[in-house]
């Protein structure tokens, strides 16, 4: 065997621990700023339209019912928000979209297998950012978004098409650091 | 006595039938359409729990689902058509099989790359294994090997 050939298959196997160390070290990084979660699952619906659906109105709540015909032909981006009473989480993000709505952001609500008066009185204890609310008891509108726990966010661009998802609660660092870029690139 | 208890507690999970579909509302009246329906469970993934089929799984999501499946069987739709219904929903995380595309290459070549490396290794080990013969013996060397067996007791 030529000494070259030699070398460069005793350098191989260094050079695959080398790549192997490199992508373990940008999951290692991804895991700390939260970028990269191997337990999440992509959405199949980024690029798509919203799937069709027609939602109740909450009862008791202080929002209108929507629909897909509603999230076609926007004035600017959206976010759809899938929400609970009974979820820990929803809690954490709820101030985040108490801000949002306050900038004038539309945040349309579905709230996902929750009982009517349990949901509106979350509502009345932690303040409505919904312009719109939709009720989902059965949690099959949540299926047909690719929904696999709340709280999970989507926004919309002016076209209707859905740009981004959100599995978890949305911190203020999720807020900074992928809401306000993308309303701006959306805009 | 307590040898026969023992036995039937530790024996008694293997008699529990694995699936978590147990309510009798849940199955499919048609025993061929229920068959159907758990075969199909079993290819997809339950996304909360995410090791286990949505057959095997308790999680809510996982019963929505298991009733998506028996409700699209039911109206006659075929395997395919009803995997296909919750792929568009969920992408190929959802299928417990995945497809064979560009980002999946890697999983589904190596057996084979895994393969051809240790056929590689063993082929370049066996060409190293067998040395060139030595050269033959010079008239010097062959002299002092002639002197050695004159000397050498018979």
């Amino acid at each position: 065997m030529p000494l070259t050939t030699r070398r460069a298959l005793m350098l191989a196997p260094l050079g695959v621990a080398v790549a192997g160390g490199a992508g373990f070290y940008a999951m290692l990084r991804g895991l700390g700023s939260g970028s990269y979660d191997p337990r999440g699952v992509p959405s199949a619906l980024v690029g798509k339209p919203a799937p069709a659906f027609t939602l109740p109105a909450l009862p008791g709540a202080p929002a209108p019912a929507f629909g897909d015909a509603d999230l076609r032909n926007l004035p600017g981006p959206v976010l759809v928000n899938f929400w609970a009473s009974w979820c820990v989480p929803c809690i954490v993000e709820h101030p985040q979209l108490m801000r949002l709505s306050r900038e004038g952001v539309p945040i349309l609500g579905i709230n996902y297998k929750d009982k009517a008066a349990d949901a509106a009185q979350f509502l009345t204890r932690h303040g409505n950012p919904f312009q719109r609310l939709g009720q989902d008891e059965p949690g099959r509108v949540a299926i047909d978004w690719g929904v696999y726990g709340v709280p999970e966010t989507y926004l919309l661009d002016r076209a209707g098409i859905i740009r981004w998802r959100w599995p978890g609660p949305v911190t203020p660092e999720v807020l900074d650091q992928d809401i306000r870029p993308l309303l701006k690139r959306h805009a | 006595m307590r040898r026969l208890l023992l036995a039937l507690l530790l024996g008694a999970p293997l008699l529990a039938t694995a699936h978590a579909v147990g309510l009798p509302s849940e199955l499919l009246a048609d025993p061929a359409q229920e068959q159907r329906a758990r075969a199909i469970g079993r290819e997809l993934r339950c996304l909360v729990c995410q090791n286990q089929s949505i057959e095997d799984s308790e999680a809510d999501l996982a019963r929505d689902l298991r009733r998506i499946v028996r409700e699209r069987v039911a109206a006659g739709e075929n395997d395919a058509q009803v995997i296909d219904y919750v792929h568009a929903r969920y992408g190929d995380f959802v299928l417990l099989r995945p497809p064979l595309n560009a980002a999946t290459l890697l999983l589904w070549g190596m057996p084979v790359l895994a393969l051809g490396g240790g056929l590689l290794a063993i082929l370049l080990l066996r060409r190293r294994g067998a040395p060139p013969p030595p050269p033959p013996l010079s008239a010097e060397e062959q002299a002092r090997l002639a002197a050695l067996e004159e000397q050498a007791p018979r």
